[in-house]
């Protein structure tokens, strides 16, 4: 087939971002200590660029490009947006602590843009090839990022451990898609769709498949039983990698889930619903049981993960386009609340201090009323008390398991909720009924800082009341 | 007809002053206090706008305001009052008042945030008794539990974070599955209007469910015996003004619940779990009122003895049934669920007197305990006034509101059964008992300490609070017609639509209540 320059148009966003990386990878060897801010400026840009395009090139028709491995549709112009809005604010929040640790360096930004360029790969992916290629792009530029800090043996060890783990789970996906592709002749999710609807669930080879790529998923999501990565590497972690690889590839795990799972196999949608449902039900109940039990706040919010993760994996379970629209809502709604509890850990951090412990946020309603506010928020949100924007998603995941007449299921999801509410209330009560330590020094952000931090909590609040515009937009994508 | 949004107003006008009070920040002066005042005076006056634009004749919901919310889900933004909802809206508003006045001089931390707080509580409030969308509702219901938990958190005693954090869990748990409920009534309803859940045919079973759940998170808000606990806990540590609301206000909430979603929405599960309800009341009436007697802490007396009178209105409410069920007494069911009524309006009134004026001695002793004090009348002679006044309507005594409520509840309960009654006015004793017996220690006898020798009586701000409470108790007692006369046509519906079997036809011999006249003719066909 012919070059047709027209196949470049729906891949744009990509293409900026790509671009953005390699002139940030070139331009970072010529640029002076005190320059690097110019990193900085033009990831921002790239980034906003990319969201422009997404918005040019996207709504109409889907579009299939590049011999049927890329699709550009309504799931990808949503998911797009959403990844680079989350990272726009990642590199925001991360810029001062990188400063203070002499860590303002060019490679955390071609790392991170190339990781979200993965991510966009993966929502833009229409065959198991392009997804696989996608999904280790991102994963290889996050490894790599979460040893970032070469100086900390607990930096290195979390990334060896995200390497090993990581490379199992990819393992299993590939193995997975490798039984697919001999059980029906086809790579592309159109072809496989249309041969598993003939097959059904005889073909044993199918069935083993079947089950690699739901490890696969699973293991990319964090979710029990295959969870054992997330405490470790949130905690070990520098806290902006943290920040980047907790929020956005959240939203990329869930376009890997409903291009393989729906786009390709939704013929067999009852087969992969049982193994969901374990997964979900294993997932809230350690998730919510095992957070309780942390001190550090960065693994609490690993284990808190596990438990959304449940709560996504209810509405991908429920197999209407209802439920897929509510786990969407969800994971979209997730990653802006990961990304505003680990922005505010950042803004604790100083020079030779870093948040991570829940009693490093004590008082902080006596040092910054706004920030504990913003946080106060992204706690209620994240328990899911209205009117924050976290009961909206998970009304919504709870309307499309109630719909499918599993309401015990529901039932299981609000007792654990119960349980997470607990530890939640346990960060705000932190931040306002204990006091500062004396010695506390007062609270210094830029004003960039602030205006990002305050969109980002705003939104939980604005998104709670108002959710109708983006649950359309979300349902829009399932029709 | 183009209406002006009356509640929208009430609702969101407190919130935005709360806004405008967090911005006005603490400058070292008292504007953020004037502010929240204003705004308090403000919302009351409007509310006031209800009561007399309201057409008592009518039962059906007014000042309705219906616009989409979630289209997709047909969730609506749907207000409207009833003679039901109304009082209890003006009873928020009002009480509201008293509370920033209460908190003026004795917040010093951040007291703009304090009175914010209130002003935002005020607004969620009035959007409970107001929703009438299921998760309209459910959203103001819980955004309630936000400024609470602040509010005891931040500005309460030594234990207050055990306090708020066993208050947050308890109304969090008892809700959840509200919510799993309403969920279910949407795939039944296709609408989350809670008057089509009104409607709504339901089988037993699934009526028993939805009861059980509604019971989970109305029992635990009003508080009902056994899963009242958290109540003493979160008075004892919540500033006064959060005592106040807890009492007048969120406890009545959980009663209003009964009336708007468990009673109508299955009625047929309330008739046959009616005893259990019943008992519960019973035990809160009776065994709560012995436990306050052994208190020796005030707040935590004044707690236990809401628990016991609001026991008295979960009674009335359940009574219904038992009267319904006998035809030879009908009549009574009207005046159980309007005793109830008055006695949560009333209760409203009292509890938030004497919370106030017990945060008028801890203000100026630092002690809630009972044994701290003595002989106060001495030093604080019209307080002391005050404080016998309230206690007497506490107990009950004719003339104050406090009477009224008891007596329709406990005359209602006389025409279902002689023993239940009976039980249930053993309360006149018991309150008149634990509240008079603490007055006696606390106001009479010789002045116990130096602490109370040095007693300042009330000043100017304290008394208008103390006064305006004390008239409202005394008016609503003498003269309660204007409240029932707003509630009758309502309360009537009512009881017309809890007395109507609600099962579908192939269950209909299963109906203790009278069966619907559309339903009887399809079942006689053969």
């Amino acid at each position: 087939m012919p070059f047709d320059a027209a196949n470049l148009f729906p891949i744009l966003p990509e293409i900026a971002i790509l671009v953005t990386a390699s002139v940030v990878l070139v331009l970072d060897l010529y640029l002076k200590e005190k320059d690097k801010d110019i990193n900085h400026t033009l990831t921002l840009i790239g980034l906003l660029v990319a969201i422009g395009l997404t918005g040019a090139v996207g709504g109409g028709e889907a579009r299939i490009v590049f011999d049927g491995n890329v699709v550009r549709d309504g799931l990808t112009d949503l998911l797009r947006g959403a990844i680079l809005v989350v990272s726009l604010l990642a590199f925001v929040y991360a810029r001062p602590w990188l400063k203070d640790r002499g860590l303002f360096v060019g490679e955390f930004y071609v790392l991170g843009l190339f990781a979200i360029l993965g991510m966009l790969i993966m929502v833009s992916s229409n065959s198991f090839l392009t997804i696989y290629l996608g999904l280790e792009l991102q994963a290889l530029s996050l490894y790599a990022l979460v040893a970032f800090d070469r100086d900390s043996k607990k930096g290195a060890e979390a990334a060896m451990k995200y390497f090993v783990l990581g490379a199992l789970g990819s393992g299993m996906l590939l193995y997975g898609v490798s039984m697919i592709y001999g059980a029906t002749g086809s790579i592309e999710f159109g072809p496989v769709a249309q041969a598993v609807a003939e097959q059904g669930m005889d073909n044993k080879v199918l069935v083993f498949g079947v089950v690699f790529l739901v490890i696969g998923v699973g293991f990319k999501f964090g979710a029990v039983p295959f969870h054992m990565w997330v405490p470790d590497i949130y905690e070990g972690a520098p806290t902006p990698a943290v920040l980047l690889l907790g929020s956005a590839p959240k939203i990329a795990a869930f376009a890997l889930a409903i291009r393989m799972l729906v786009d390709g196999l939704e013929a067999i949608q009852p087969d992969w619903q049982g193994m969901l449902l374990i997964l979900a039900v294993l997932s809230m109940g350690l998730g919510n049981l095992v957070a309780i039990a942390q001190t550090n706040i960065k693994r609490m919010l690993a284990y808190s993960t596990i438990s959304h993760v449940g709560f996504i994996f209810l509405g991908l379970l429920a197999g209407s386009a209802q439920g897929y629209a509510s786990a969407m809502f969800y994971a979209i709604v997730y990653a802006v609340m990961s990304t505003g509890a680990f922005g505010i850990l950042l803004i604790l951090s100083r020079k030779g201090f870093d948040a991570e412990n829940l009693d490093d946020l004590k008082g902080l309603n006596d040092r910054d009323s706004w920030y504990a506010a913003m946080m106060a928020l992204v706690m209620f949100s994240m328990a899911g008390v209205p009117p924050t924007v976290g009961f909206m998603a998970k009304l919504l995941v709870l309307e499309s398991v109630v719909r499918i007449d599993l309401v015990w299921l529901a039932l299981v999801a609000v007792a654990f909720s119960i349980i997470g509410a607990f530890y939640y209330l346990r960060v705000v009560k932190v931040i306002y009924f204990d006091k500062p330590d004396p010695d506390m020094p007062v609270l210094t952000t830029s004003g960039g800082v602030r205006f990002a931090m305050s969109l980002n909590g705003l939104s939980l609040l604005a998104l709670g009341l108002f959710p109708a515009t983006l649950l359309s937009w979300c349902q829009s994508v399932f029709v | 007809m183009y209406e002006f949004p009356l509640l929208t107003l009430v609702i969101w006008l407190p919130i935005i002053g709360g806004i405008a009070v967090l911005a006005s920040g603490d400058r070292g002066s008292d504007i953020s206090k004037w502010i929240a005042l204003a705004f308090a005076i403000l919302t009351f006056a409007i509310s006031l706008g209800l009561w007399t634009g309201f057409d008592a004749g009518s039962g059906q919901m007014q000042f309705v305001e219906r616009a989409a919310w979630i289209p997709t889900f047909n969730v609506e933004y749907y207000l409207g009052v009833d003679g039901i909802s109304m009082p209890l809206i003006i009873l928020t508003t009002f009480i509201t008042i008293f509370v920033i006045i209460a908190g003026w001089d004795v917040i010093t931390y951040k007291p703009s945030h304090y009175m914010a707080a209130f002003l935002i509580m005020e607004g969620v409030m009035v959007g409970v008794f107001s929703a009438l969308d299921a998760i309209l509702f459910y959203v103001f219901w819980e955004a309630m539990l936000i400024p609470m938990f602040i509010i005891i958190g931040v500005w309460g005693g030594p234990n207050r974070v055990y306090a708020t954090i066993k208050f947050f869990l308890y109304t969090f748990f008892g809700s959840v599955f509200m919510l799993v409920a309403l969920i279910y009534m949407y795939f039944q309803a296709d609408s989350f209007s809670i008057l089509d859940f009104h409607d709504l045919e339901l089988g037993m079973t699934a009526q028993i469910l939805i009861f059980v759940a509604f019971l989970l998170a109305f029992a635990v808000k009003v508080p009902m015996f056994p899963v009242h606990t958290w109540l003493p806990d979160a008075h004892v540590e919540a500033p006064t003004g959060g005592s106040v609301i807890l009492a007048a206000i969120m406890l009545k909430i959980g009663g209003y619940g009964f009336l708007r979603f468990s009673m109508p929405i299955t009625p047929d599960a309330s008739a046959s779990l009616d005893w259990m309800i019943i008992a519960l009341s019973l035990i809160a009436v009776v065994y709560i009122g012995f436990v306050a007697l052994v208190q020796q802490d005030m707040k935590k007396l004044i707690a236990y003895s809401s628990i016991a009178h609001m026991g008295f209105v979960t009674l009335g409410f359940f009574i219904v049934f038992t009267i319904i069920r006998n035809p030879e007494v009908a009549g009574g069911a009207v005046m159980g669920i309007e005793g109830g009524m008055v006695q949560m309006i009333s209760h409203g009134f009292i509890s938030g007197a004497l919370f106030l004026c017990v945060g008028v001695l801890y203000d100026r002793v630092h002690s809630r305990e009972i044994a701290d004090y003595g002989g106060v009348i001495n030093t604080m002679p019209w307080f002391g006034a005050f404080v016998v006044f309230f206690a007497m309507a506490n107990a009950g005594l004719p003339g104050t509101s406090g009477f009224v409520g008891e007596f329709m509840v406990i005359l209602a309960t006389f025409r279902a059964d002689f023993w239940w009654a009976f039980l249930a006015a053993t309360t006149l004793i018991l309150a008149a008992a634990f509240t008079l017996w603490m007055v006696k220690r606390v106001i009479f006898g010789e002045v116990k300490n130096e602490k109370v020798a040095g007693l300042q009586d009330l000043n100017g701000r304290e008394t208008l609070n103390l006064g305006v409470l004390a008239v409202a108790v005394l008016a609503l007692g003498i003269w309660p017609a204007p409240l029932m006369e707003v509630m009758h046509a309502s309360v009537e519906n009512l009881v017309a639509h809890v007395g109507e079997c609600k099962l579908p036809a192939s269950e209909a011999a299963d109906c203790v209540l009278a069966v619907p006249a559309s339903v009887a003719g399809l079942t006689e066909q053969p």
